[in-house]
């Protein structure tokens, strides 16, 4: 019960936290606010009006919704490449970073499941899942289960490191290092279990491909340590907090060697489609040359290709010892990835439609809006758990140090001076 | 985000009050946009707003005659007040040792669309947009790749000499892709090969859709719309009711006619006797014939479906008189005889 309320303090503690910051916090959280308000006000529209807000159809049943989706997967999977090298080559470097990986990974499995959400036709029979769950026929159900599987591994992990910081304990190993190398499995099942809801349907040649779950493996292990990469930047340059330098490196030798692996898969792809000139490459040659006079996503494609090239040049060249440029190549490989998952992998596999009939794609301002709106949503979540996160590791709010919320009057008040300084997380 | 200096300091009354007024400012003003944001959600109609008995109604397959009378009670309520007709709702069951096959001849289709039309009208589907359960390819002499076909032909008359036309539906699979993929099992194959959807049940995820290697199903992306003076009052729970937005929905071979012995509205359109419809069980059936005495093929037979909708084509130099037809099972034992 005392442990109960404990717990609860520390929440409210968490919130007033998270209201406090400099100008450049809160403007950024306000406009975050406002455009996952826009988001919802735009959800709303398509609640009453239907999907037909959106800008697909019979024959490109799935556009914007499911391509975040996928990306965001990928996303989320990403943490994992923070914790294998700290958990299983024991790079001290990395350590703390970790949880910012785990912490990446809950806001990103948030946005996936609003994404499926919001391309529901019906979310208000949400409920029927579990009444009748087609499992384990149904690979939808499937991820059903690693998705919030995942999220509540993630929210084992990094809620529970975080509590004993605050409560100046030690973690008990056996409370959650079996669940970190749990999560090692678990973060390549998510990714691994998306790629299979689309390579299994024989109908779609596009995706009926093997190469599929690696492709969103490696570019998931690109995309994000490359964001990682940027929020680390972020909270090194605005922050008091300070990382490590040779965890840069680390991330941005990770980020080049997924992206190298991500490219040659590509390559792969595209030979295949290509060379042997069968029926089963006409998706793929509507997507990069355009087929019959449609080409809608040509130049999607060849920007994606383009981005991700010079990303990748800019990762080799010893230039990019320059943060300036290590976050511009980032930035880019992130867009790049994005695009590829996309409208690179999802849009192309309904055109032509299984009956031969080539109906485009287009996003209507309805849809965009919604995804910026869960985008924001998830920035919003992500940035309120950094923000309260640092100073629960750094000693400043643990349960025995008052924090004033308001930042201009910073005043940690120290109750018990002959307590022990706070320690460090193992 | 701090460059915290811990200085103790003890939060004055006057200071406290203060941002006391300013959380209580940014909460309210916080909570007035979240409430503007979901003003959108005024507009919905009451039929829209999910109701508790909508809630708690069961899945088809687990509903007892008694719930299922619940059911088509309300079924009849809502479509007698929305379309201003005296409806009659059924539940139609499939019989025993029943498995229904469909065979369409392509030397005779001309093309006409008559088919599409007269789905349409039986089946309830929506008006505006449209949504039609048949899709007629004009194809160019020799290929079946149905990707050189013309889904758009326009013509002041059909058939054209130069093309063949090959309509295409639901193939009601033997192995059905779509069914496999639903995650709340709202869609199924019945025990006479039909496979239809529960449309109360449906979540509208539209994967099935996206499974389908004929594009036979079709979402309801807006409220579908049909003239009331158009709709069929004659309708069965699993196949024509009409539809709300957000739910997928299929041919369903007409099961509410065809499972009390009537032809599907499809075949009865049309003009030239192209569509043949029947029991693949009852060896003196007409499909039975076809299947066995005609050149018949199925579409995209490397997907593995197992279609139960098949092609033919009449034999241009029927075989002599007197001469058995072959039974393409034993085909080789007639061979060496």
């Amino acid at each position: 019960m005392i442990a109960a309320r404990e717990y609860a303090r520390f929440l409210w503690r968490c919130f007033r936290v998270s209201f406090a910051g400099d100008w450049r916090y809160h403007l950024w959280m306000t406009a975050l606010t406002v455009v996952a308000l826009l988001g919802l006000n735009a959800y709303a529209k398509q609640l009453v009006h239907g999907l037909g807000t959106a800008g697909l159809s019979d024959q490109v049943s799935w556009g914007l919704y499911i391509a975040n989706f996928t990306f965001l997967v990928g996303m989320a999977a990403a943490a994992v490449m923070l914790v294998i090298p700290v958990y299983i080559y024991r790079n001290q470097e990395l350590h703390d970073l970790v949880i910012f990986g785990e912490l990446l990974a809950v806001a990103a499995i948030l946005m996936c499941l609003a994404f499926v959400t919001v391309d529901l036709g019906r979310p208000d029979r949400f409920s029927h899942l579990f009444r009748r769950f087609n499992f384990p026929i149904s690979m939808l159900t499937w991820d059903v289960v690693v998705l919030n599987g995942y999220l509540l591994l993630n929210l084992h992990i990094c809620g529970y490191l975080v509590y004993c910081a605050y409560r100046r304990r030690r973690p008990s190993k056996l409370f959650y290092i079996p669940f970190v190398f749990v999560a090692i499995v678990w973060a390549v099942s998510i990714h691994t279990v998306t790629a299979f809801l689309y390579v299994g349907l024989g109908g779609r040649p596009f995706w009926n491909s093997a190469i599929i779950a690696p492709r969103f493996l490696a570019s998931a292990f690109a995309a994000g340590p490359a964001f990682l990469l940027v929020t680390l930047w972020v909270l090194d340059s605005y922050t008091d907090y300070v990382v490590p330098a040779k965890a840069f490196a680390t991330l941005k030798n990770i980020v080049t060697v997924a992206l190298l692996i991500n490219m040659f898969l590509l390559v792969c792809e595209v030979f295949t489609e290509f060379y042997t000139d069968s029926a089963h490459g006409v998706s793929a040659r509507y997507l990069f040359f355009g087929l019959h006079g449609y080409h809608a996503l040509v130049p999607w494609i060849w920007s994606a290709i383009g981005l991700n090239t010079s990303a990748l040049l800019i990762l080799l060249l010893p230039l990019s010892r320059r943060p300036a440029l290590r976050n511009l190549a980032c930035l880019m490989l992130i867009v790049g990835i994005w695009i590829e998952k996309g409208m690179g992998l999802i849009v192309p596999a309904f055109i032509p439609s299984p009956l031969g009939e080539i109906v485009e794609y287009l996003p209507t301002w309805n849809e965009t809006l919604v995804c910026l709106g869960i985008w924001a949503f998830g920035l919003l979540v992500f940035t309120v758990l950094v923000r309260v996160t640092i100073p629960v590791l750094a000693g400043r709010l643990t349960i025995d140090r008052l924090y004033s919320p308001d930042y201009t009057r910073r005043v940690p008040v120290v109750l018990d001076h002959a307590q022990p300084t706070p320690e460090v997380l193992p | 985000m701090e460059t915290a200096q811990d200085a103790a300091v003890s939060p004055s009354p006057e200071n406290s009050r203060r941002s006391f007024l300013r959380s209580a400012v940014t909460i309210a003003s916080g909570m007035s946009a979240f409430v503007a944001a979901l003003s959108p959600l005024h507009e919905l109609d009451a039929d829209d707003v999910p109701t508790l008995e909508g809630f708690l109604q069961k899945h088809y397959k687990e509903m007892g005659p008694g719930e299922m009378q619940t059911a088509l009670a309300r079924i009849k309520r809502e479509v007698d007040k929305r379309y201003s007709v005296d409806s009659v709702v059924r539940d139609v069951r499939p019989k025993e040792g029943v498995e229904f096959v469909y065979a369409l001849n392509l030397s005779r289709c001309i093309g006409c669309r008559r088919c599409v039309h007269a789905c349409v009208a039986e089946n309830n589907q929506s008006r505006s947009p449209e949504i039609q359960y048949i899709r007629v390819l004009e194809m160019p002499r020799g290929t079946i790749d149905i990707e050189r076909g013309n889904h758009h032909y326009d013509r002041p008359t059909v058939p054209d000499l130069l093309h063949y036309y090959m309509p295409v539906q639901c193939h009601q699979c033997a192995n059905p892709p779509c069914v496999k993929v639903c995650p709340v099992e709202a869609t199924w194959q019945e025990s006479d090969g039909i496979t239809v959807i529960d449309y109360d049940w449906c979540i509208g995820c539209r994967y099935c859709e996206a499974a389908c290697p004929y594009w036979a199903r079709r979402f309801n992306f807006v409220e579908p719309e049909i003239p009331k003076e158009q709709l069929n009052p004659e309708i069965s729970y699993l196949s024509n009711r009409p539809r709300p937005k957000g739910v997928m929905e299929k041919c369903t071979f007409c099961l509410h006619r065809t499972r009390e012995g009537k032809m599907p509205a499809c075949l009865e359109a049309c003009p030239v006797g192209a569509r043949k419809f029947g029991n693949v069980l009852d060896p003196e059936s007409e499909v039975a014939h076809i299947l066995r005495e005609k050149r018949v093929f199925v579409l995209k037979e490397d997907v593995g479906t197992l279609p139960r909708f098949f092609y033919y084509f009449d034999e241009r130099y029927p075989r002599p008189e007197g001469e058995p037809a072959l039974d393409p099972l034993h085909a080789d034992e007639a061979k060496a005889r």
